[in-house]
């Protein structure tokens, strides 16, 4: 600011502190105008769709228009199919997502607090969790058809070996002070990993979970697109075979949607199982 | 020393496993501490003042020699002994109170009197304030006291503490160190204390272990004779000034000593 606009403007009461521009490293911006850059962002991407079918530039039949797409869901959403797509997928994941992660943190504990189950457990794991997930989904349909089961299977398969690695992970970085401190209370080592460790692992537990939950997705709709007759990975095959592509892209968006929703739910909740953590 | 120590410890060992060949940490560690007796562990870093203190807390093991509290001896951990870690490990769902509470009922007080003795020994580190609050909303220096508080309040026979005030400021520090002096005074306990601080260990304590280095072995001991109770800025008597100077040089004689070995 130069010296004339400084004596121009009227004396302000209160100074404001000064800002840093917007594009230096870590600078801090406010949480209003955060959300007006994502809100922004998305906008752009819509903004560039309507203007590539608009145009002409994509055939209707590769790339049909956003109203166009928001139409077919409409109609989707209308006569319940889009429901029951939902709710199909959303159970699936659910079993399958709860079964994995109630396992891995099973897992987890063992070989985090035992070198025996550590040695015995973990080298297997990491052999199993680097074999692809979509290897499997042949074998799965050989062993258990094409139902609810193999659905579960895959997710399982695609997020109980990672999580118990990550939870052990979690847990091993409980301070060794901790379990100390429960020693000399007398607490029995099972007592000591149950009343402490876990607990004190338990916000990264947590976001780990809020991780896996997001691959539980990929999985389930990798399920459903190989072989199923419900779910949104199924419509989405079916879209395909009748050239429908604005069904096929409204369930991939969908799907974006579904899972922005659940990370935005298992944060909130985060937020609210571990007020304690916040200073104020 | 007296007939009935406290702690007696005889001819300890402790190596720690290093690829074939064992590093001696102690060697021959005698040492007896009187009832309500406040002794201080120091030396430099590297004498293993506190795997000494983390060995009679029965939080590691020891080759060889033995340890009795009360003429009996000890096996791992137990709740005749109080721990003060120098990291915060209050637990950080748990509330102040709750936290002191957790101690009471794992350490099996009765269900009913939990609440009021956890009170009790807020009130003596002056914490009653804040028993609501989780310890991400407490200072440092708060969440060493809760711990202090924790620690007492299940009345352990000896009150072990590793370097407690190492990570507060200095301010902070005097302020701790004299309110523990204040609670040793009111209720007479047996505390072992680790510290690299040597106008800490001058001003706390009765007796002083300086342990020598590689290995870690007690190298002398060294009584602060000074009445109790002593007054804040006796720190910057002369003779306290000299007694910290005999300290000093002592542990400072080690170091040299290993330096140019």
């Amino acid at each position: 600011m130069t010296l004339q606009t400084d004596t121009a403007v009227p004396k302000q009461t209160t100074r404001r502190p000064r800002r840093k521009p917007l594009l230096s490293m870590a600078a801090e911006i406010s949480g209003p105008a955060y959300l007006l850059i994502a809100i922004c962002a998305f906008l752009l991407f819509i903004a560039g769709w309507f203007l590539a079918t608009g145009l002409g530039v994509a055939k209707p039949i590769f790339l049909p228009s956003p109203l166009g797409v928001i139409a077919k869901l409409a109609k989707l959403a209308a006569d319940g199919t889009l429901a029951s797509d939902v709710g199909n997928s959303v159970y699936r994941i659910m079993v399958g997502f709860l079964i994995a992660s109630v396992m891995a943190l099973a897992t987890a504990i063992l070989i985090g607090a035992y070198r025996f189950w550590e040695a015995a457990i973990e080298p297997f794991l990491d052999f199993v969790r680097y074999m692809p997930v979509v290897a499997f989904v042949p074998l799965t349909i050989l062993w258990s058809g094409t139902g609810d089961i193999q659905k579960f299977l895959i997710i399982w398969i695609g997020t109980y070996f990672q999580q118990a690695l990550m939870f052990k992970d979690n847990i091993k970085r409980v301070p060794s002070d901790f379990i100390g401190f429960g020693r000399t209370l007398g607490m029995s080592d099972l007592r000591v990993l149950m009343r402490i460790v876990v607990p004190s692992a338990m916000p990264q537990i947590w976001d780990t979970l809020r991780i896996s939950l997001g691959w539980a997705w990929t999985w389930v709709t990798l399920a459903e697109l190989v072989a199923a007759n419900s779910g949104l990975g199924y419509r989405i095959t079916v879209a395909q075979r009748y050239l429908q592509t604005d069904m096929a892209i409204g369930y991939i968006l969908v799907l974006g949607v579904l899972g922005l929703a659940t990370d935005q739910i298992m944060r909130l909740l985060g937020r609210h199982f571990f007020k304690y953590e916040r200073k104020s | 020393m007296q007939a009935h120590p406290k702690l007696k410890i005889s001819h300890l060992q402790k190596s720690f496993a290093n690829g074939r060949s064992p590093v001696q940490v102690l060697d021959d560690i005698n040492l007896e501490v009187g009832d309500n007796e406040f002794v201080s562990l120091v030396g430099a870093s590297g004498c293993g003042k506190s795997t000494l203190l983390s060995i009679i807390a029965g939080l590691q093991d020891h080759e060889q020699g033995e340890m009795l509290v009360d003429g009996s001896p000890i096996n791992g951990p137990g709740r005749d002994r109080g721990v003060v870690f120098q990291s915060y490990t209050l637990l950080p769902w748990l509330t102040a109170l709750q936290n002191v509470e957790f101690a009471l009922r794992e350490t099996g007080h009765e269900a009913k009197d939990i609440t009021e003795v956890a009170h009790r020994h807020l009130e003596l580190v002056k914490l009653s304030r804040f028993a609501d609050s989780f310890p991400s909303q407490l200072s440092g220096g708060m969440k060493q006291r809760v711990a202090i508080a924790r620690a007492l309040s299940y009345r352990p026979k000896m009150l072990l503490m590793d370097e407690p005030f190492g990570a507060l400021d200095a301010l902070t520090r005097g302020q701790m160190q004299e309110l523990l002096m204040q609670i040793w005074q009111e209720h007479r306990l047996t505390v072992i204390f680790v510290t690299h601080d040597v106008e800490e260990a001058v001003y706390l304590s009765d007796r002083i272990f300086v342990m020598g280095l590689n290995p870690g072995r007690i190298k002398e001991c060294i009584e602060v004779s000074s009445a109790r109770p002593r007054p804040t800025g006796i720190q910057h008597d002369r003779e306290t000034l000299e007694l910290q100077a005999r300290v000093l040089k002592s542990i400072r004689e080690e170091t040299r000593r290993v330096e140019f070995d």
